[in-house]
């Protein structure tokens, strides 16, 4: 396959960034779109030019590194990851677009590169359960029903790739905040920071500068992992909880 | 409680929420109210009268009416003034496009600001054309409602007014309601097709109801 590389370049984060155009030939069906890229860079490396930065690590689709604008697609045409997603969806003398994931909480540093530490201070914030940790417990030891066990591994399927941001027109972090404020809630190991879980992530997501959610529904297309777009309603009904209990302490 | 709420943008949202019903009830009620045109000035006026007298004698004339018209214009405001922070936030959130513009359906996020902004304008005109007679085509003629109706949608750009106000009302509705549900925690996979039908069963409703009038005048029926 042949094809033509339209890609965002940019020398850092106080740089202006634009479009530049790359022809790639050689490329095989069976690649992965990364693969493509290592082709891109290798030429550009031995043309002596910067190679092309982009976030992987994985490449299993399991990781969340990856992160591609493709022809206005987060992570491409196909449901998946950037990683994942192979030359076989793309024809012979197509042109695409690569453009790194857009929002202000999510500031490009080189290229594709963008920085997503604000997803950290959210986690932090309350993603986590305080219990001390040590070896496995008796699975036994804490009955879960099944349906809440279905929800929560449903919920922290989430691999925080940021796809929900990057395909949101109003760069909000709804989608992953609540998958992971529902992955916790709705097990008893989560129950303790119940009220609090939320309302901190929740607080620590404005503070992030992300928008907010107008259930347009794009992130929810756009997620690899499948998170629905109900999940934002079941943080909403949780946070709505948390602040009627909070208020009555 | 109130600060969390107001401060919060899943909170401001539950506001847009809550005051988006109060008026969708009023609509409902307005609309059913309007439909009595159709049975004649006499008791389309006596209705519009007893509007006034609702509650009566433990009411004085009109306090009811005052006590609808504070509460629909604090839910206005509530909805306007957190809409307006939201939309400025959504739109900082995201301050560079993508240079790949797909034709996207952003649909609901577009129509609902803009659709917004002009039903607030056409209530603004509405209340001076009906209510006050500010700006009423002819002879506006306080305690008959009849004829300021008929005399406002016998002018062209009365019905046009109008009419695309309804419209933009249909579509405000029925992504409104439905995000309203879901912002209120109320939705759910199982519920959400008939949340859907219940936004879309209003939406077409409330507009056919209220187009009917000038339709009505327009050709005749109402005059």
């Amino acid at each position: 396959m042949k094809l033509t590389l339209r890609v965002w370049r940019q020398r850092d984060a106080d740089a202006e960034g634009a479009m530049s155009p790359y022809e790639v030939d050689g490329i095989s069906s069976d690649m992965s779109f990364l693969e493509m890229l290592d082709v891109l860079n290798e030429q550009l490396i031995l043309a002596g030019e910067d190679p092309v930065a982009f976030d992987h690590d994985c490449r299993e689709g399991i990781c969340g590194a990856c992160s591609l604008v493709i022809n206005g697609d987060a992570h491409g045409p196909e449901r998946t990851t950037t990683c994942q997603l192979h030359m076989r969806s793309f024809k012979d003398g197509d042109t695409i677009d690569i453009e790194p994931w857009r929002a202000a909480a999510f500031p490009v540093i080189k290229d594709l590169v963008v920085d997503r530490s604000a997803f950290d201070r959210i986690i932090q914030a309350g993603g986590y359960i305080t219990a001390p940790t040590g070896a496995a417990p008796e699975a036994h030891a804490t009955p879960v029903p099944k349906p809440d066990a279905d929800f929560a591994f449903e919920h922290a399927e989430c691999i925080g790739c940021g796809a929900c941001v990057a395909a949101c027109p109003n760069g909000a972090a709804m989608l992953f905040t609540s998958a992971k404020v529902n992955h916790l809630n709705v097990l008893p190991q989560g129950a303790p920071e119940r009220e609090t879980r939320v309302l901190d992530m929740v607080a620590q997501m404005d503070e992030e500068g992300f928008g907010g959610c107008t259930l347009a529904g794009e992130c929810a297309t756009a997620c690899p992992k499948g998170i629905p777009l109900v999940s934002i309603t079941s943080m909403n009904k949780e946070w709505l909880r948390a602040t009627r209990k909070v208020a009555k302490r | 409680m109130a600060r969390t709420v107001w401060d919060s943008s899943v909170g401001k949202k539950t506001v847009m929420a809550v005051s988006g019903l109060i008026m969708l009830l009023y609509l409902v009620v307005h609309m059913i109210g309007n439909l009595k045109i159709f049975f004649g000035a006499g008791e389309f006026n006596h209705y519009a009268h007893w509007l006034r007298t609702i509650g009566e004698p433990f009411m004085h004339y009109e306090w009811t009416l005052w006590l609808i018209r504070v509460v629909l214009v604090v839910a206005v405001v509530a909805h306007a003034v957190s809409a307006y922070q939201l939309s400025r936030r959504d739109i900082r959130a995201r301050p560079s496009k993508y240079v790949h513009r797909k034709p996207k359906v952003t649909y609901a996020t577009r129509t609902m600001r803009w659709g917004g902004i002009i039903l607030g304008l056409f209530i603004v005109w509405h209340i001076l054309d009906l209510t006050t007679g500010t700006v009423h085509s002819g002879g506006f003629q306080p305690g008959h409602p009849y004829q300021n109706v008929v005399d406002t949608f016998s002018t062209w750009y009365g019905d046009v007014i109008y009419i695309v106000a309804m419209l933009a009302l249909g579509l405000h509705v029925r992504h409104g309601f439905w995000s309203a549900a879901q912002t209120l925690g109320a939705g759910s996979r199982t519920r959400d097709r008939a949340l859907k039908t219940v936004a879309n069963v209003l939406a077409l409703l409330l507009t056919a109801g209220f187009i009917a009038v000038p339709v009505g005048v327009m050709t005749g029926v109402v005059s």
